[in-house]
């Protein structure tokens, strides 16, 4: 099943603000992880993890320090899963 | 024709009779730790591991005399004397040099003669199997009372200036006296769920032994989120007991942040909400294979577990190793 990108992006923001606490409202694509949502690499992890569980998708720790934005995320996960 | 080799009679089970620990005086806060000019704060320090302050020995104080001072204290919490004791076990990987173990020369300053004595190193896992140890010497008969005690000096062997392992790790050691549990008591240790994963060695290493420990943070704590809590579950379906049964969780006081993820794991497979979790990290720092044996006798002088308690230990570390079992407090 075909899964779209909003509603990556809204798996996304839901995992985000559990893990970090973040309002979905400002998890947008073009946002940065680290300098705009302040969000640390120890959650970043976490994040990961969830995405794993919830999509499917294996995120590595290489691919994971190369998604900057939550658009990079979003996209990644488009294209593998 | 020889005989067969004759087997000695087993006992049905083991349980904890006594507890005991020993940190050194020296409180060292984050903000000592900044102020000696290690890039970092205590904003930061708490954030990142939830450690507010960690206890370090002095030079002259020593595996040793922590692993002596904390045997001491859980033989007198049993109300046994050294004369009781069969074997020592030590869990370490902090000692000077390999040789000689802990283990022997523990058991001599405490005064139990000519016992049984040898270390255990998997690490912050070493405490899980030497309670495990313990049990199945006891269950097997070769023993009926074992002395199991943590104890390290991580200060040894972190660079006081890496910003990455020196915040985290400290010093201290615990205790436990397992013995039988006979005259119709209930066994009070659950098979121990165990295993390793080699294929992550590089994770955490000391490279040589002239070295510091060094570790891939990120990776260790991915493992420990993802592994940890499955071996915990497998450790209380070997007991034949469910998360909902457990009061008290005790992961290795590895990262407080670790901890938590692990109880929200816990929680999620049916773990109650009022289950009481263990951090004492906060204020002990992480003392490797010494975290579990502090957690259970702090959380215990501070009235927060009962005698009774089904406690859930899980210990996890370099190796990587790890292990856990359900047991019952004293």
């Amino acid at each position: 099943m075909q899964v779209t990108n909003e509603e990556i992006l809204r798996g996304l923001a839901e995992i985000v603000n559990e893990v970090a606490g973040v309002e979905t409202s400002e998890i947008t694509p073009e946002k940065s992880f680290v300098d705009e949502l302040d969000i640390d690499s120890l959650s970043m992890v976490e994040i990961a993890v969830q995405v794993e569980d919830r999509f499917g998708v294996k995120v590595p720790d290489d691919v994971l320090a190369n998604l900057k934005t939550v658009g990079d995320a979003v996209d990644y996960v488009a294209k593998t899963t | 024709m020889r005989p067969p080799l004759q087997q000695l009679s087993p006992t049905a089970g083991a349980r904890i009779l006594g507890l005991g620990s020993r940190q050194p005086e020296q409180i060292v806060t984050n903000a000592d730790i900044a102020a000696r000019g290690v890039d970092t704060n205590n904003e930061w320090i708490r954030a990142r591991v939830g450690i507010v302050e960690r206890r370090i020995a002095r030079h002259d104080q020593s595996v040793v005399d922590m692993a002596v001072d904390a045997g001491s204290k859980a033989l007198a919490d049993a109300g046994l004397t050294p004369g009781d004791i069969d074997a020592v076990l030590v869990a370490t990987c902090t000692m000077p040099s390999y040789i000689p173990n802990a283990a022997a020369q523990t058991a001599d300053r405490i005064g139990v003669r000519a016992a049984p004595a040898f270390d255990i190193n998997a690490a912050c896992a070493g405490f899980c199997y030497g309670l495990g140890t313990a049990s199945d010497m006891i269950r097997a008969g070769s023993a009926r009372h074992v002395l199991v005690i943590g104890a390290e000096k991580l200060s040894d062997w972190v660079d006081p200036m890496d910003r990455s392992t020196c915040i985290i790790f400290a010093d201290g050691a615990g205790a436990a006296v397992v013995g039988p549990a006979d005259h119709g008591e209930r066994p009070g240790i659950g098979p121990i769920a165990a295993g390793s994963a080699g294929d992550l060695v590089e994770t955490i290493v000391v490279a040589d032994r002239n070295c510091f420990i060094r570790q891939e943070g990120q990776e260790v704590y991915r493992w420990a989120i993802t592994q940890i809590a499955p071996v915990a579950l497998r450790a209380l379906e070997l007991a034949g007991v469910s998360p909902a049964d457990v009061d008290v969780l005790v992961p290795h006081q590895a990262n407080l942040r670790i901890v938590e993820a692990i109880a929200k794991r816990m929680r999620a497979a049916g773990a109650r909400e009022d289950m009481v979790v263990a951090d004492d990290i906060v204020h002990s720092g992480n003392t490797s294979s010494a975290s579990i044996p502090l957690a259970l006798d702090h959380m215990r002088a501070e009235g927060r577990v009962r005698s009774g308690d089904l406690a859930l230990l899980v210990g996890f570390g370099a190796g990587l190793s790890y292990a856990g079992q359900a047991v019952v407090l004293p």
